[in-house]
């Protein structure tokens, strides 16, 4: 696949936080509208529909829901299970259909309502060791932070800081839901959850729907769509065995799915100007900065503190608020914030920026998916 | 009514696990080796991760480990563990080689343990069930 030869035409999602009532596919369809409507294209034309599954509650066959909800028939499609890297990798399933010519212009959308509908998939037991109290994914998280912090030194101060950075930059966007300053002293005073990560260690817990519509770079320009924002390179990595079983806990395969896209895109990370990282915790951007590449093995939390995040440091990163103040949905939100950076329309927008880098992950780090986007042609 | 105990969050039984669900309830603690490759794992399963070969047999842990990571758990995720807080949940690896999650035990402060800190396994009851647990080695 060449680098740009797919560009991101549309993106739309709904407001961000509670929508009490309203069903996935309700906020599915509203988000592909948007979508739509900010591609400019009409609904006909579309040909495929690549949907996540909603954490909270499985159903099968939940793409074909959606797609009847949306009056469409894909050509290609259906529900995708790689839990909170499934939204980049669709994208880029959805490039490489376009490659093979399965479809022509395709909708990946996602949507969820864990906070006014069920938690249970936040809470659960992880495999069949409840009877050591093993639940919840903040668990397992925390268990890799531990090791990190014992390992490579990183310090609790570091982790507030990808907190700080995420609700600082939240402030300045209007669609995020916690719009609430973070000070190194409320952090620090922040209750334990799962030791040694706080309440402000953890993302949000939201309801809502983001979609966003590919196709190919000539067909946008055909279409007259403005400011298509081309696709330079995606990856993929499959860490896949639960945190127990991991002979490494601390580097995970984020790695090969960052290489695999910074190959297809002809660049290094030295290129970025701008990074979407997924922080459904705060170690997990740090590990990000690590297994892509922007910082040495165990120098992720160094990095933060010191070459810097924010808006004014080496890597802003964020920049929307992420998982931790704008939304907690699992991603799709990340590439929307890529898009507008690129478009120049961001709430905090990094200035001239060329090249932003999404990172997507799952279950514990299970799971990993890579987007490379570029300035509009 | 709805059992809030522990008895609720007891493992399922299955042809494969019940030896080694038996065996801890005789003061054993069990795992698998592969008669091909001398892979050794935990949890049970049917066939070698390493080689996939379905050639295996039971070997009696010797008790010693180290510790991987540990986390306290601040927060009950199930009432069963209210009255529980704070707790210690860890990575495991038995010197043997296998891996797996367990209870802290016997510490009376759970931030002072260390990663690769020697354990030692202590086979306690949760209800009618015994289950593997450790318990940090005098230095």
């Amino acid at each position: 696949m060449r680098r740009g030869a797919a560009v991101i035409a549309g993106i739309g999602h709904t407001t961000y936080g509670a929508h009490e009532g309203r069903s996935t596919v309700s906020l599915n369809v509203e988000a592909i509208r948007k979508a739509l409507a900010d591609a400019n294209v009409e609904k006909g034309s579309v040909d495929a529909l690549f949907v996540k599954y909603p954490t909270s509650h499985f159903e099968s066959t939940y793409g074909q829901k959606v797609a009847e909800a949306a009056g469409l028939q894909p050509r290609i499609g259906g529900v995708w299970d790689q839990a909170g890297a499934a939204n980049i990798a669709m994208i880029s399933f959805a490039v490489m259909a376009l490659d093979a010519g399965q479809c022509e212009i395709a909708v990946i959308a996602f949507a969820d309502n864990p906070k006014t509908g069920s938690r249970g998939a936040i809470a659960k037991a992880m495999g069949p060791d409840e009877v050591f109290g093993w639940f919840g994914a903040v668990g397992g998280y925390a268990m890799i932070a531990r090791r990190h912090m014992e390992e490579w030194g990183t310090t609790a101060d570091q982790l507030g800081a990808v907190a700080i950075n995420a609700r600082t930059n939240a402030l300045a966007n209007p669609r995020a839901q916690l719009r609430k300053p973070l000070t190194r002293e409320a952090y620090r005073e922040s209750r334990p959850i799962v030791a040694p990560l706080r309440r402000d260690d953890c993302c949000l817990v939201s309801d809502g729907g983001a979609a966003v519509v590919v196709m190919g770079a000539a067909r946008a320009k055909r279409l007259g769509v403005t400011e298509p924002v081309p696709i330079l390179g995606f990856g993929q990595g499959q860490t896949s065995w639960n945190v127990d079983q991991r002979p490494d806990l601390t580097s995970t395969m984020a790695a090969a799915s960052a290489r695999t896209a910074f190959d297809m895109a002809g660049l290094a990370p030295k290129d970025i100007d701008v990074a979407q990282f997924y922080d459904c915790f705060t170690i997990v951007p740090i590990l990000t900065l690590e297994d892509y590449g922007f910082a040495k093995r165990g120098r992720g939390g160094a990095f933060v503190t010191g070459e810097g995040i924010g808006p004014d440091g080496k890597l802003p990163m964020n920049t929307s608020g992420g998982l931790i103040a704008e939304t907690g949905m699992p991603g799709m939100q990340l590439v929307i914030e890529g898009v507008r950076q690129m478009r120049g329309t961001a709430s905090t927008q990094v200035p001239g920026a060329r090249t932003c880098i999404v990172s997507n992950q799952g279950g514990i780090m299970h799971t990993h998916s890579t987007l490379i986007l570029g300035e509009p042609q | 009514m709805i059992d809030e105990g522990i008895a609720t969050l007891l493992p399922q039984r299955d042809a494969l696990n019940t030896p080694y669900w038996d065996a801890l309830n005789e003061g054993r603690h069990i795992f698998q080796r592969c008669s091909l490759c001398a892979n050794a794992w935990l949890p049970p399963r049917n066939e070698c991760p390493r080689c996939l070969h379905d050639a295996w047999i039971w070997e009696t842990a010797s008790g010693d480990a180290r510790l991987i990571s540990w986390v306290v758990y601040h927060t009950a995720f199930h009432p069963a563990f209210a009255q529980r807080l704070p707790y210690t949940v860890a990575v495991v690896e038995l010197a043997e080689g296998p891996r797996l999650i367990s209870n802290i035990v016997g510490n009376e402060d759970p931030e002072m343990l260390r990663i690769g800190q020697a354990l030692r396994l202590v086979i306690e009851r949760e209800a009618d069930v015994a289950v593997p647990h450790y318990r940090p080695e005098e230095a």
